[in-house]
């Protein structure tokens, strides 16, 4: 009994009428916890009744404590009938179980009914008494610190980060069950919300088991999904990477170390990290199957996208895939062939990879027993004879039980090496991130399994129609599924040089029982160096490297890519153009790719193109700001069943992410960008089409060449209307080029080029699919001078896809004057914002007719965001000058012929000062905010130096390497970067850091005074603050950033993570089906707003809407809902309240910086 | 091809005054929309109509769905539906109770009741407010009027509690509850010149004076009704009138008083006896529920119109009111002097408000 639980339920308020007689209510309320329930008194005739019950005290096992919610029903009495149910509140109880989050649990919460929605509140007290339990087996996690955020969470650092943590737990869905053919939809909808409480419970407490097991005590970047398989079941599975975090504190001495990042609304990163050592994310795994399937790494590469100019040879890429996309529509087969860590295919079709490989492939294979090996040859070889001869699935059959031990067989070995080198942090602390390949990306499409097909059974390695065995099998076959994609998208970070994939994501979408898995990441190489020379105190260090899961190989592997990493990388000139350097070789391009000496500091590669799923690191250098940039698309499918279906679907893959990145690529180039970050590509199946949505935000890395522009070329020449008509749009092209370079404020440094000369090598490729651009190219070169000399991207018009593309592209309407959009953390070029903002959700269904084209339905899917945006524009028009930051698009197909897009993300307002001055000052600007905090940086530093009374060995040693030698100390530099948040130069850093030195003991009044432009915005924030503390509602800011702005994140409270559903059977009396889902969007809100508020928390950051299923039917006049939300319950304080109080600690440390500044 | 569900919702509630406005003008979304698009927000915001269109719906619905809290506007600050800035709430219910004073006219003085509801869509082609926003009206005065009806202590600070109300809405309410109570009657012919900011002020002239909480502080009784008591003992007033000596005496002090500061002396002097009956006779019948009712009447019949037609300007009726109030203090047997005080003065003011074109 390592736990005990206690709930008091306080009172109610705003109570349902229930008798109609008298108008008031008698309630009275049962609370639940697993099979335990207790009752308060009735408290007879009133809509506000005051229990105040005694503490309800439930015994129970830790694992209980995570698993279950706590139930709390309010009911109203009736002597003569049964009890009707007012409704419901769920407590999770996971925060309370970690001592950093929540201490209890207290205030009105609102009572949930799935048909009437919020009925009033209930005011309750929870608290937990936990024992620590010390059994090595035991099945706990309690403890273990779950985040959403993607990046270091604000208030702590990172001592160590583990590695990929995923787990998957399978139940049948309520919703399906024999006994939901006599039981009410409500009781139905009951039940699920309960178990899928119960199930991401369990789902937690796994991963926390498995966080434990590799010595992390948190998990950062928890993404958790539900997949409602329908009559299959309900998959709910998460994905986190797994960390060791130490709260930072500035009254421990322990964290003395570490510069605290005392404003978080400027420094996305947290600096202290730098410091410590991270795993090394070496690729220690076996050499995978590298089966092309679902290969759609999307590449840096130019002639990639080239393809749109009718070119054959590059197609070759396409059919690789048609083929082998047919075999995972036998889910039997499917089994067999996924988890293979024995390659199938000999892997040195790759000889890129070969050589950068860090473990020695032959060695792997020896290991590998041989049987396995032969095994395993033979299956592709049927899985081969599958794919060319669909649906011969037969043979495979009779082996089905053998098979299923080496299944399990090898999913248990996979487990044990556990060797994802995935990250599902999407930001990072300055150093960690060396080099970023390009986005990785896999898909597969899968059958989901149905009961009721005998045929089909017929195939299968179990029969379905035993439960038990089914629930037994279930999580592993999806396991398996997970595993293939994996190491497919490992398998292509490999191929471009990388051995780590991050910012790392998995989705699916449902249609019927066909499945289609992604995962996405950006290949990447992570620092080494944080785990050789990192940690200063070898006590630590002795502790945690056994515990690197990066390191399970051997020593030498570690040894190996220290030095590899060393050998290329370490002495990289600056931070803010390091992470664009070509990790891969250059001889040895894994695609092709136009290669040029970086722009920033000319001394390695750099591509002409980066596409990355990450955001975008705080330390790059960016010219201009960024937008948003969204490729949309829309093809018509056959409809079809099972296995036909899957096979159209698999058909259609590749075509459709081909598209969408050529879309991608061209409106990058109109935008006259070079890279895109935070790239999100959805695909969603309906019955009749599918659906692919790619968001990122794009910007001008300074490091990248200047992108070319867009040639069109005509087919017929000879037509002279035509030719004209060519003409007239490549003006409109340049035209639009020109005006969005001067609208995101995009002028590079063009002298760089003309001083240094060109280390562009020489014999560049020119790609054949280029048509000429002589004839149109002096006016470009007007224009642009770089265009003449930059390859243009060629679009071919012979056809109607490219009209098409084209229109696309011009159709985009810019954003209106005064807002930006991006759909990562942060703008680049933004700093100072407001502390206002303003999450919101907005949901639009939009009904199709029936025999639409391709191209008609790409005009209705493109407008229908693009409307969906200008609403946007319109709405917040009172925050402008303001951006839309995380801008999160969800398309699904909920039924034939609708297509629904549901948008949540925040806009902030940002000081306009800033906006009127252009490029020039911003160097400036950031120069003057750098030192500012700096000055509070080091003042920080210092005085907890002060306070540890002990020198630092790390922090005096630093101060001289910065007036020394900036160029050889990468330790400084790594530093500095994040402080200098987005300083345009190398040189600019140098003299920032003069200005440091000189300044470190001069005092922080003038520091304050030259950051201009916040105090206004704190002002304001402090004017609202206090409007709003006369409500009796506490105030809850919700944002689907990491941060925000204008304030720091004391505490985090736990993480939020509620799964709701809504039903009416009187929809026309509710509004229609906007009142309906404008009720229930603004009730989630509600209910997240208050637990976090119960939790004493003022905020949620990194929220998020993972799920919207909406369903109606009219002409019943019901419908129903059902929405997923998460997010960290957090408590901030805002800057200017912290002001007051650092100002005595301030001046106590003027006088030691002067003694530290000697040293 | 159509949007089917078009919804957006805010951690902050977003809530365009202007939009409510319309709102709660009555307009329909389509209406809205147009008079939005004639308003030119279009051009500022480079938006279509389309935009505008579905931000109206919205914001509709989200009026629809704080109407019901805004009925007991109590509860707007701490339902948790909605997180809306204190300042917006507060915006929200002033604007929510505002009300049109040519709607207020029509219905002033009458029985808040089914019946008075029926009637509303002649009252809204009348007055050319929509029959919504007539009904919302009425039904702000009937909720009004229920929620303090039962209520002790002071009518105007039980409506700014109940309802959040600013003060001058709150008075505004008082006057309307306070008329519906009392049923007095403002809807006949001679009575429309006045407005209803002249009426608020009579009623909150009586609701000062002339009720029970006026007299004591015991917050015992409420302020709707008028002091019983008071009304019975201005039957004593009677005296003024019905003993000829007294007359004679006061009309003597009262001629003295004024000559030469006037130029309607004579007509004054001719009047007197007339005028004062008129006043004491108001004052000796206020004991019966329908002559309260009929006292604006009554005062307008009585003494307004006599004067007006002898063209007394109002610093004429000040100047008699004053003396003539004055002058009864002097009458060595008169005893009420207490009472003619506590009902000259309401008369008084409430005289001089209304004497105007």
């Amino acid at each position: 009994m390592p736990g005990k639980l206690k709930a008091k339920i306080v009172a109610g308020r705003h109570l349902p009428v229930m008798d109609r007689a008298s108008d008031l209510t008698d309630a009275f309320v049962e609370v639940k916890f697993g099979n335990t329930t207790f009752k308060t008194d009735v408290y007879p005739k009133s809509l506000n009744p005051q229990w105040n019950s005694e503490w309800f005290k439930f015994e129970v096992d830790d694992e209980d404590l995570q698993d279950e919610p706590l139930q709390i029903t309010v009911l109203d009495h009736d002597t003569y009938s049964a009890n009707d149910a007012i409704g419901k509140v769920y407590i999770d109880i996971d925060p309370l179980l970690c001592s950093e989050a929540a201490t209890v649990i207290s205030g009105w919460l609102p009572i949930y009914d799935t048909i009437h929605g919020i009925r009033g509140e209930i005011n309750v007290l929870v608290k937990v008494d936990l024992f620590n339990d010390l059994n090595r087996f035991r099945q706990s996690s309690c403890g273990v610190k779950f985040f959403c955020t993607t990046s270091i969470p604000r208030c702590y650092r990172a001592i160590m980060v583990h590695g990929f943590v995923e787990e998957l737990v399978v139940n049948e869905d309520p919703e399906y069950q024999w006994i939901d053919r006599i039981r009410t939809p409500r009781a139905s909808n009951e039940a699920r919300q309960r178990l899928i409480f119960l199930m991401s419970g369990e789902l937690q407490r796994k991963i926390g088991l498995k966080v434990l097991e590799m010595g992390g005590n948190a998990v950062v970047g928890y993404l958790q999904c539900f997949d409602l398989e329908g009559e299959s079941g309900l998959v709910v599975r998460a994905i986190g990477t797994a960390c060791t975090l130490e709260k930072i504190s500035s009254t421990l001495p322990a964290t003395a170390t570490h510069p605290s990042n005392s404003s978080p609304s400027k420094d996305m990163k947290e600096p202290g990290f730098g410091e410590e050592a991270p795993g090394v994310p070496l690729s220690s795994g076996p050499p995978t199957p590298l089966r092309a399937q679902t290969f759609s790494s999307f590449s840096p590469s130019k002639s990639y996208s080239r393809q749109s100019s009718s070119s054959d040879t590059e197609l070759s890429l396409t059919p690789k895939t048609v083929g082998i996309f047919l075999f995972p529509s036998t889910p039997a087969l499917e089994s067999e062939s996924s988890p293979l860590p024995s390659a199938h295919l000999p892997h040195h079709l790759w000889p890129g990879m070969a050589s950068r490989s860090t473990t020695p492939p032959p060695l792997r294979l020896s290991q590998s027993d041989t049987a396995i090996l032969r095994k395993s040859v033979s299956f592709s070889e049927e899985l081969l004879l599958a794919a060319s001869g669909m649906g011969s699935g037969g043979s495979a059959g009779k082996e089905g039980g053998p098979l299923k031990a080496l299944l399990r067989q090898q999913t248990q070995s996979a487990l044990e090496q556990r060797e994802y080198p995935f990250f599902t942090l999407a930001a990072f602390p300055p150093g960690f991130l060396l080099h970023v390949g390009g986005v990785v990306s896999a898909r597969s499409v899968k059958l989901l399994d149905r009961i009721h097909n005998p045929a089909l059974g017929n195939t299968r390695s179990y029969k379905l129609l035993d439960w038990n065995s089914f629930t037994a099998d279930e999580p592993e076959t999806r396991d398996a599924w997970w595993e293939e994609i994996r190491q497919e998208i490992k398998s292509h970070a490999k191929a471009l040089g990388c051995h780590a994939v991050v910012g790392y994501s998995e989705s699916t979408s449902i249609c019927e029982e066909v499945c289609i898995l992604s995962a996405s990441g950006t290949a990447a190489i992570l620092s080494s160096r944080f785990m050789q020379d990192g940690p200063l105190d070898t006590e630590h260090r002795l502790s945690r490297q056994p515990l690197c899961v990066f390191s399970t190989g051997s020593e030498r592997v570690e040894g190996d890519m220290g030095s590899s990493a060393s050998l290329g990388f370490e002495e990289v000139v600056s931070p803010g153009c390091g992470f664009c350097h070509i990790p891969y070789d250059e001889l040895n391009i894994p695609f092709p790719a136009q290669l040029t000496y970086c722009y920033c500091c000319r001394r390695y590669k750099v591509p002409d193109v980066l596409f990355t799923t990450i955001d975008l690191p705080t330390e790059a250098n960016v010219t201009g700001k960024g937008c948003l940039i969204q490729a949309r698309l829309c093809r018509t499918k056959k409809k079809a069943q099972g296995e036909g279906n899957a096979t159209v679907i698999s058909n259609l893959l590749p075509f459709l992410e081909y598209e969408l990145h050529t879309q991608l690529m061209n409106k990058l180039k109109l935008r006259g960008m070079n890279a895109l970050f935070g790239l999100r590509i959805q695909i969603s199946v309906g019955e009749t089409m599918l659906l692919g949505l790619a968001s990122a935000t794009g910007v001008y890395l300074t490091a990248l060449p200047s992108p070319g522009g867009i040639q069109i070329a005509g087919k017929t020449p000879s037509d002279i209307t035509y030719e004209q008509h060519i003409s007239n749009m490549q003006k409109k092209i340049n035209d639009t080029i020109a005006k969005n370079k001067e609208l995101y404020e995009i002028n590079p440094p063009e002298v760089v080029e003309e001083i240094i000369g060109s280390p562009i090598p020489e014999p560049r490729q020119r790609s054949r699919l280029f048509r000429s651009q002589s004839e149109s190219s002096d006016e470009v070169s007007e224009l642009d001078l770089s265009h003449g000399k930059k390859d243009a991207f060629v679009l071919e018009i012979d056809d109607t896809d490219a009209v098409e593309d084209i229109h696309a592209l011009l159709t985009d309407s810019p954003t209106p004057a005064g807002f930006y959009s991006c759909n990562t953390e942060i703008m680049p070029g933004i700093q100072n914002w407001t502390s206002a903002i303003q999450m919101f959700t907005s949901v639009r269904v939009f009904r199709l007719n029936a025999n639409l084209t391709n191209q008609g339905l790409n005009k209705i899917f493109s407008d229908l965001c693009e409307n969906l945006l200008k609403s946007l524009y319109f709405k917040l028009r009172s925050m402008v000058p303001c951006c839309l930051c995380h801008l999160n698009f969800t398309v699904a197909i909920p039924e034939d012929e609708l297509i629904q897009v549901a948008v949540t993300a925040v806009a902030m307002s940002f000081d306009k000062e800033q906006l009127l001055e252009n490029g020039k000052q911003s160097g400036e600007k950031t120069l003057i905010k750098a030192i500012t905090e700096n000055d509070e940086q080091l003042q920080f530093n210092l005085e907890l130096n002060a306070e540890t009374s002990a020198p630092n060995p790390l922090s005096s040693p630093k101060g001289l390497s910065e007036v020394g030698s900036h160029l050889s100390a990468r330790a400084s530099s790594v530093d500095y970067s994040s402080f200098a948040d987005r300083c345009s130069s190398w040189i600019e850093q140098l003299k920032l850091k003069a200005h440091t030195i000189r300044r470190g003991s001069v005092k922080t009044t003038s520091s304050m005074e030259k950051a201009s432009p916040l105090p206004e915005g704190r002002s304001r924030s402090l004017r609202s603050n206090r409007s709003y503390s006369g409500s009796s509602v506490a105030v809850v800011k919700m944002t689907p950033l990491s941060f925000i702005p204008g304030a720091k994140i004391i505490k985090y409270l736990g993480i939020i993570n509620m799964f709701f559903i809504r039903e009416t059977t009187s929809l026309r009396e509710e509004g229609g089906v906007s009142g309906f889902l404008h009720t229930f969007i603004a009730e989630v809100f509600a209910m997240v707003r208050a637990h976090v508020a119960a939790l004493g928390g003022n905020a949620v950051v990194s929220y998020s809407m993972k799920e919207c299923v909406f369903m109606e039917n009219p002409n019943k006049n019901q419908a129903q809902c059902l929405i997923n939300v998460s997010g960290d319950a957090v408590m901030f304080v805002r800057e200017s309240e912290l002001e007051s109080t650092s100002v005595q600690t301030q001046s106590a440390t003027t006088h030691t910086s002067n003694g530290a500044e000697g040293t | 091809m159509s949007v089917e569900l078009d919804v957006f919702v805010g951690n902050t509630t977003i809530m365009d005054k202007e939009v409510y406005q319309l709102w709660l003008n009555g307009y329909t979304v389509n209406d809205a929309v147009k008079v939005r698009i004639e308003g030119g927000v279009m051009e500022e915001c480079e938006a279509s109509a389309e935009v505008l269109l579905s931000d109206t719906m919205d914001q509709y619905r989200t009026f629809q769905m704080c109407e019901r809290l805004l009925h007991h506007p109590a509860k707007l600050a701490n339902q948790l539906l909605f997180q809306i800035p204190p300042d917006r709430q507060a915006m929200l219910i002033e604007r929510y109770y505002a009300f049109d004073d040519s709607f207020v006219r029509e219905v002033l003085g009458k029985k808040l009741s089914k019946g008075t509801k029926k009637d509303l869509d002649d009252v809204s082609t009348k007055t050319g407010i929509t029959l919504k926003s007539c009904r919302r009206q009425f039904d702000n005065f009937k909720r009004v009027f229920k929620v303090v009806e039962e209520l002790k202590g002071p009518l105007v600070e039980n409506i700014r509690q109940h309802f959040l109300l600013p003060d001058q809405l709150a008075r505004d309410y008082a006057a309307i509850v306070f008329f519906a109570n009392n049923r007095f009657e403002t809807g006949k012919k001679k009575l429309h010149y006045l407005t209803f900011q002249d009426f608020a002020f009579c009623a909150g002239q009586l609701i000062n004076n002339w009720t029970l909480g006026a007299v004591d502080n015991i917050m015992e009784d409420m302020d709707v009704d008028l002091d019983k008591e008071f009304l019975q003992e201005l039957k004593d007033l009677k005296i003024l009138i019905t003993d000829k000596d007294l007359l004679d005496q006061h009309k003597s002090l009262v001629c003295t008083a004024l000559r030469g500061k006037t130029n309607v002396f004579n007509e004054m002097e001719a009047n007197f006896k007339n005028l004062s009956r008129g006043l004491v006779n108001i004052a000796a019948k206020l004991i019966n529920a329908k002559d309260v009712r009929d006292f604006f009447i009554d005062l307008v019949e009585k003494f307004i119109e006599p004067c007006r037609s002898d063209k007394w300007t109002s610093i004429d009726v000040n100047l008699y009111l004053t003396h003539y109030t004055n002058s009864v203090h002097i009458l060595d047997t008169f005893k009420h002097h207490a009472v003619w005080t506590r009902y000259m003065g309401v008369i008084k003011s409430c005289i001089l408000r209304m004497y105007h074109d």
